[in-house]
């Protein structure tokens, strides 16, 4: 394992320095083909391109819900884990989505998540799903994350 | 489908599925029981959302959930000629998803004119001990 990171690097810092492998490394991710594509401390933003495989509803080329939950679910786990000073991995406690408006088909979807609150267990976040901007969402997500036990920065490169 | 033979709406909901590409994506499958239905998701290799622990990504088990909610609902809405649009789901992580095939059940807890809700429950050994249930909201007004 190379290293380029200070011992003492922040796991958002990790984390940023490899959006790639953050979801490329998880099988689902994989299958559902979205992207990370920038990280702050608390702050995720990512993409999930339109798939033929994904299609939730046959005579209009919609990407399912499920698709959106799974995205929203995973960008709001990264916002929550890069808001905390120590590396630990997140579980989703609770996920609630509001479908605002039906998505396009054929056109990607883009993606944020917030992490606004942090406890000593648990991890509050908000995200939405748009097209353009958030002034016109497609769905929103309000999700609570259990902080799990501790781990070295360094196993963050290893998702 | 000749017009004096109409398919069941059993019938509709299965090839619903059968032609949606995300409920095959997810290897989703449903046994009708007239007003009832369970759903199956066999295990596969892609549902898994972490390698070291081999769990099921919670993702593809709301996705399962909720496409099972809204067969549920469409089974029991012979006025609906499209499957009902969702409006909001929760979804509580209850257990962690292992490596396994992956069963759920939907209840309508009320059905109104324009909307009603549904619980929905995925289990995997016990049925008693649910890996996560899932609350839902759906649009049955037929616009």
């Amino acid at each position: 394992m190379e290293d380029d990171a200070t011992p003492t690097a922040e796991p958002w810092q990790v984390m940023g320095e490899n959006l790639d492998i953050m979801t490329g490394g998880i099988p689902w991710g994989r299958r559902m083909s979205f992207r990370v594509t920038k990280l702050e401390k608390g702050r995720v933003w990512g993409v999930q391109p339109w798939k033929e495989r994904l299609v939730g509803d046959p005579d209009t080329g919609v990407i399912h819900g499920g698709v959106l939950t799974s995205f929203l679910d995973n960008l709001s786990g990264m916002a929550a884990s890069s808001s905390l000073e120590k590396a630990r991995f997140v579980s989703t406690l609770d996920l609630r989505i509001d479908y605002m408006r039906p998505a396009e088909p054929h056109r990607e979807i883009l993606g944020e998540a917030e992490c606004y609150h942090i406890t000593r267990n648990v991890c509050f976040t908000h995200a939405w799903a748009y097209h353009e901007s958030r002034d016109k969402v497609i769905a929103t997500a309000a999700g609570a994350f259990a902080i799990n036990k501790p781990r070295s920065v360094e196993s963050l490169r290893e998702f | 489908m000749s017009d004096d033979l109409l398919p069941t709406r059993g019938e509709q909901v299965q090839a619903f599925l059968g032609r949606t590409p995300f409920a095959q994506e997810i290897g989703m499958r449903c046994e009708v029981m007239g007003d009832e239905m369970t759903a199956i998701m066999p295990f596969q290799q892609k549902l898994i959302g972490n390698f070291t622990i081999q769990a099921l990504h919670g993702g593809a088990i709301a996705a399962f959930l909720e496409l099972t909610a809204m067969a549920q609902v469409y089974l029991v809405t012979e006025h609906l000629e499209r499957p009902p649009r969702p409006i909001n789901i929760t979804i509580d992580y209850l257990r962690q998803g292992h490596a396994k095939d992956t069963f759920a059940r939907a209840t309508i807890t009320k059905m109104g004119r324009r909307m009603c809700s549904v619980r929905a429950e995925a289990w995997q050994d016990e049925r008693s001990k649910p890996v996560t249930s899932l609350l839902a909201h759906f649009k049955v007004s037929g616009d």
